[in-house]
C-alpha cells in the first residue's frame, strides 16, 4: 500500500504538534525545575517554584493532552484519516 | 458485542451513545447512593452506633458492592475478558485508569511525603502526572489502532519473533509483581485499621476483595469496579480536606486558598528555627546522638568504660554518704546496658537522634543542603526522579493496557484527557492538604500545654506510637516541634479528627484507602495473569487453545498470582517501599524506548529492540543492585557504595541510566543489521493513522 501526498502531511503535522508540545512539557518540568531556587518570587502567596510544582505545571499537563487530543481529532477529519461514526 | 450466553444487565447495552448514557445515569445514582449511605451511617453514629460497627458496615458494604459489580460482569468472552470488549467511553476509561493508577502510596503516603519532604517532595506529584503527557503524545492512540490485549502483544508483532515479547513478558511481571505485593501489604494494613482483625486475616479479606472483581468477569469487572472505587476514593480524599480548609482559612476551596497558610507556615518556622527551647530540645538531641556515636565507635572497650565510671560514681556517692547522688548514680548504671550487644543496639538507635537534631526544614525551599554542592546533588536527584517516575508512568503495563478498552482512537486521545484529569483532582490536592496539616501542627499544636493536648494526638499516639509521639524531652511541660516525632501516613488518616470531624468520616477515609489498594491490585494482577496466559501460553506455547480456555486458565493464573501475592506480603517485607520507586524505573527502562521506537522509527527491528530492552533493563537493574542496601545484601556485593555511584544519584532512579541506553542500543544496532520487512513497515504505518485508505492490516485481537 502507498502513502499518499497528504499522508504524509498528516504524519509531518503530527509530528510537529507533538515536538511542540514535548518541548512545552520539557520547558515547564524541567527547566523551571532547574531553576527551582532563584524562580522563589512571590506568586499570589506561594513562591514560584513551590507552585508550578505543587499545581501549574499539573494544569498545563492537563491542558496540553486537551489540546492535543483536540487537535488530532480534528486533524484526523481534515485529512480524511478519522475512523467511522460508533455505532 | 456481547455473546449469547452473557447475562444481560447495565453493563451490557445496545449502540454506544445508549451506553453511555445509561452508564451515567448508573453512575450518578450510584454516587447519591453512596452519600446517602455516609449521612445514614453519620446518623447511625449520633445515635450511638460504636466505632467497631461502623468500620465493620464500611468494610463489607463497599467489599460487597464491588464483588456485586464484579458477580454482574462476568464472561467467558476474550474479548470481553481481556479489553472489556472495546467499549468504555472516554470518560469512565479515565476514572478507571485513575482508579488503577492511584494506589494505597498515592492515597495515604503521598500527603505525608509532601509534610516530610517539603519542596523534594513534590518530585512524585509531577512525575506521576506529568507522565501522561508521555502516554497522550507518544503511546495511547498508537497502541489502540494496534488493538490486541497485551503490550508484550504489541512487541511480538511489531519486532516479530518471541524474543521480544518475552523480555516484554519478563518486565511485565517484575513491575507488576512488585507493585502488587505493596498493594496487599496495604490492603492488610487497612482492614486492620478498620475493623480491628489481625494482619494476615486483613491480608486474605482483601485478596477475597480483589478476586472477586477480576476472576469472574477480567477486565470488563476490573472496569467497571474500578469506576466504582474511584467515586469513593475521590470523596474520602476531598471532604476532610475541604473541612480543614473551611477551619483555617474560611474558604472551602483548599487548593486555591493554601498560598496564603504557606505564607504563615513559613514565617513560623523561621520563629521555630530560632526559638530557644526549640534549640534547646535539639541540642539535647545532639548530646545523646554525640555521645552515642562515640560510644559506638569505641566498641567493645567504651562499654567497659562507660560502666566503670557508673560503678564509681556510686561508690564515689557512698563514701561521700550523699543519698541524693547515690540514688542518682544507682539509677543511672541501672539504665546502662548490660551487655556490649544490648549497648551496641541502643547506641545505634540514639545515633540516629542526630536527624532529629537539625532544624525543621522550610516547607517551600527547593534543594535545601549546606553548601552548594549539596544542593547541586539534591538538585539533581530531584530532576532524574522526574524524569524516571514520568517515564516508567509512560511505561507502566497496566495502564497502558486500559487505552486498549476505548472504542476508538479518538476515544483513546480524549481518555488520555480524562486519566490525567480524574488523577489532577487527587494530586492537585495533596500539597494543599500536607501544607494546611503542618498549620495545625506547628501553630496549635507546638506551643500548647502537655496537660492538654488536642483529643486527635491523645489518641494517635494511643494507636501507633510510630505514627504520632510526643516527649517532653527539655521537661519544660509545653510541645517543641523538636518534641514531635511523625509519620507520613498520619497526615491523611487523622485529617478527619485534626478537623474535628465525627468518626464516620474516618471510617471513609479507611474506605477510600482501600478503595485505592484494591483498584490497584486488581489492574497489577490482570496484567500479570494475562502475560503468562495470554502472551506466554496462548501465543507461544498453543496458538491454537480455544477461547474459552485460554479464558479458563487465565482465571486460574489470576488466582494463583493473588495467593503467591498475599504470601509474600504476609511476611512483612521491609523494602517494600523501595521495590514499588524501583518499578518505575525498571518498567521504564524495559518498554520505554522500545515502544517509542516501535511506532516512531521504521527502522528500528529485531535486534535493536531486544538488545536494547535487555541493556536497558540489565543496567538498571546492576545499578540498584550495586547501590540500594538491600539489594546489595541480597546479591553480596560488598564494594563501598561511594564508589559504585554514579554523578550522585540515588539508586531509585537508575532509570536515569536505562533509558538513554535503551534507545542508543535500539538505534545503532537496528543501524548495523537489516531494515526490517515490508510487512513490519507497514504495520507501523497502520498503527499511525486511525483510519487508511487501501490498508488491509487488520490487528485487531480476538
Amino acid at each position: 500500500m502507498q502513502l499518499t501526498e497528504k499522508h504524509l502531511e498528516y504524519w509531518s503535522k503530527n509530528l510537529r504538534i507533538t515536538g511542540i508540545l514535548l518541548f512545552i512539557w520539557f520547558v515547564v518540568t524541567f527547566v523551571i525545575g532547574y531553576y527551582a531556587r532563584e524562580l522563589n518570587f512571590s506568586f499570589f502567596g506561594w513562591p514560584f517554584s513551590f507552585y508550578m510544582g505543587a499545581q501549574g505545571s499539573l494544569i498545563i499537563y492537563v491542558l496540553i493532552i486537551w489540546f492535543y487530543a483536540r487537535y488530532m481529532n480534528n486533524l484526523d477529519k481534515a485529512y480524511d484519516v478519522h475512523e467511522g461514526e460508533e455505532d | 458485542m456481547a455473546g449469547p450466553a452473557e447475562p444481560s444487565n447495565i453493563f451490557t447495552a445496545g449502540s454506544q451513545k445508549a451506553f453511555t448514557s445509561q452508564l451515567k445515569k448508573v453512575y450518578t445514582w450510584y454516587t447519591g447512593g453512596f452519600i446517602a449511605f455516609v449521612i445514614f451511617l453519620a446518623i447511625a453514629e449520633q445515635m450511638g452506633m460504636s466505632r467497631q460497627w461502623i468500620g465493620y458496615i464500611f468494610l463489607l458494604a463497599t467489599v460487597g458492592l464491588y464483588a456485586g459489580i464484579g458477580v454482574m460482569s462476568r464472561t467467558s468472552d476474550a474479548a470481553e475478558y481481556y479489553v472489556a470488549g472495546r467499549r468504555v467511553p472516554a470518560l469512565f476509561n479515565g476514572m478507571a485508569t485513575g482508579a488503577d493508577w492511584m494506589s494505597a502510596a498515592s492515597f495515604i503516603g503521598m500527603a505525608g511525603t509532601l509534610y516530610l519532604t517539603g519542596y523534594n517532595g513534590l518530585a512524585f506529584i509531577l512525575g506521576w502526572t506529568g507522565g501522561y503527557v508521555l502516554v497522550a503524545l507518544f503511546l495511547a492512540p498508537y497502541l489502540r489502532k494496534f488493538g490486541q490485549f497485551t503490550i508484550p502483544d504489541f512487541l511480538g508483532a511489531r519486532y516479530g519473533g518471541h524474543i521480544p515479547r518475552s523480555i516484554g513478558i519478563l518486565a511485565a511481571i517484575l513491575c507488576s509483581f512488585t507493585y502488587v505485593v505493596a498493594q496487599i501489604y496495604g490492603v492488610g494494613i487497612i482492614t486492620t485499621r478498620l475493623t480491628g482483625v489481625e494482619f494476615i486475616y486483613g491480608i486474605f479479606l482483601g485478596i477475597g476483595g480483589i478476586l472477586v472483581c477480576s476472576f469472574l468477569g477480567g477486565m470488563r469487572a476490573v472496569t467497571w469496579t474500578q469506576v466504582a472505587q474511584y467515586i469513593i476514593l475521590i470523596i474520602a480524599y476531598m471532604i476532610p480536606v475541604v473541612w480543614l480548609s473551611i477551619k483555617h482559612t474560611g474558604i472551602p476551596l483548599p487548593q486555591f486558598v493554601y498560598g496564603k497558610v504557606l505564607e504563615k507556615v513559613t514565617a513560623r518556622e523561621e520563629q521555630l528555627i530560632k526559638d530557644p527551647k526549640e534549640l534547646e530540645v535539639r541540642g539535647i538531641f545532639k548530646a545523646r546522638a554525640d555521645a552515642a556515636s562515640a560510644g559506638l565507635k569505641g566498641l567493645p572497650g567504651s562499654f567497659d568504660t562507660g560502666r566503670k565510671a557508673l560503678s564509681d560514681a556510686v561508690e564515689k556517692a557512698k563514701a561521700d554518704n550523699n543519698a541524693d547522688a547515690q540514688a542518682n548514680a544507682e539509677k543511672a548504671l541501672a539504665a546502662f546496658p548490660k551487655d556490649a550487644t544490648v549497648a551496641k543496639a541502643l547506641w545505634t538507635k540514639d545515633a540516629g537522634l542526630a536527624a532529629r537534631a537539625g532544624p525543621p526544614l522550610r516547607h517551600a525551599e527547593a534543594f535545601p543542603g549546606k553548601d552548594d554542592t549539596a544542593r547541586d546533588v539534591s538538585r539533581r536527584n530531584f530532576l532524574a526522579l522526574v524524569f524516571c517516575l514520568m517515564i516508567g508512568t509512560a511505561a507502566l503495563p497496566h495502564i497502558l493496557m486500559r487505552y486498549y478498552t476505548t472504542p476508538s482512537v479518538r476515544e483513546a486521545r480524549s481518555s488520555v484527557f480524562w486519566s490525567l484529569f480524574f488523577i489532577f483532582l487527587l494530586y492537585f490536592t495533596a500539597p494543599a492538604l500536607a501544607v494546611l496539616v503542618k498549620f495545625d501542627v506547628y501553630t496549635l499544636l507546638v506551643g500548647s500545654e502537655f496537660a492538654k493536648l488536642p483529643q486527635w494526638v491523645a489518641s494517635w499516639t494511643r494507636v501507633d506510637p510510630s505514627l504520632l509521639s510526643i516527649v517532653d524531652v527539655n521537661k519544660d511541660g509545653i510541645v517543641q516541634l523538636a518534641e514531635i516525632a511523625i509519620g507520613g501516613d498520619i497526615v491523611v488518616l487523622a485529617t478527619p479528627e485534626i478537623g474535628g470531624l465525627p468518626y464516620v468520616i474516618s471510617g471513609l477515609v479507611a474506605a477510600g484507602g482501600l478503595a485505592a489498594a484494591l483498584s490497584t491490585a486488581d489492574g497489577l494482577l490482570l496484567t500479570i495473569a494475562n502475560a503468562l496466559s495470554h502472551d506466554f501460553y496462548y501465543k507461544m506455547l498453543d496458538p491454537n487453545a480455544p477461547t474459552a480456555r485460554r479464558v479458563m486458565i487465565s482465571k486460574l493464573l489470576l488466582l494463583v498470582v493473588a495467593v503467591m501475592a498475599a504470601l509474600v506480603a504476609a511476611q512483612k517485607p521491609a523494602d517494600i517501599l523501595f521495590l514499588v520507586s524501583a518499578a518505575f524505573s525498571l518498567a521504564a527502562a524495559a518498554f520505554f524506548p522500545a515502544l517509542v521506537c516501535g511506532i516512531f522509527w521504521k527502522r528500528a527491528n529485531k535486534w535493536g529492540a531486544t538488545l536494547g530492552m535487555a541493556a536497558g533493563l540489565g543496567i538498571t537493574f546492576y545499578y540498584m543492585a550495586t547501590t540500594q542496601p538491600w539489594l546489595r545484601s541480597v546479591f553480596g556485593v560488598t564494594s563501598p557504595i561511594a564508589d559504585n555511584i554514579w554523578w550522585g544519584i540515588q539508586p531509585i532512579s537508575a532509570g536515569l541510566w536505562g533509558v538513554p541506553l535503551g534507545f542508543l542500543v535500539i538505534i545503532v544496532v537496528s543501524l548495523l543489521t537489516p531494515a526490517p520487512d515490508r510487512e513490519t513497515q507497514e504495520l507501523v504505518e497502520h498503527v499511525r493513522y486511525p483510519n487508511l485508505t487501501g490498508d488491509t492490516l487488520d490487528t485487531r485481537g480476538t
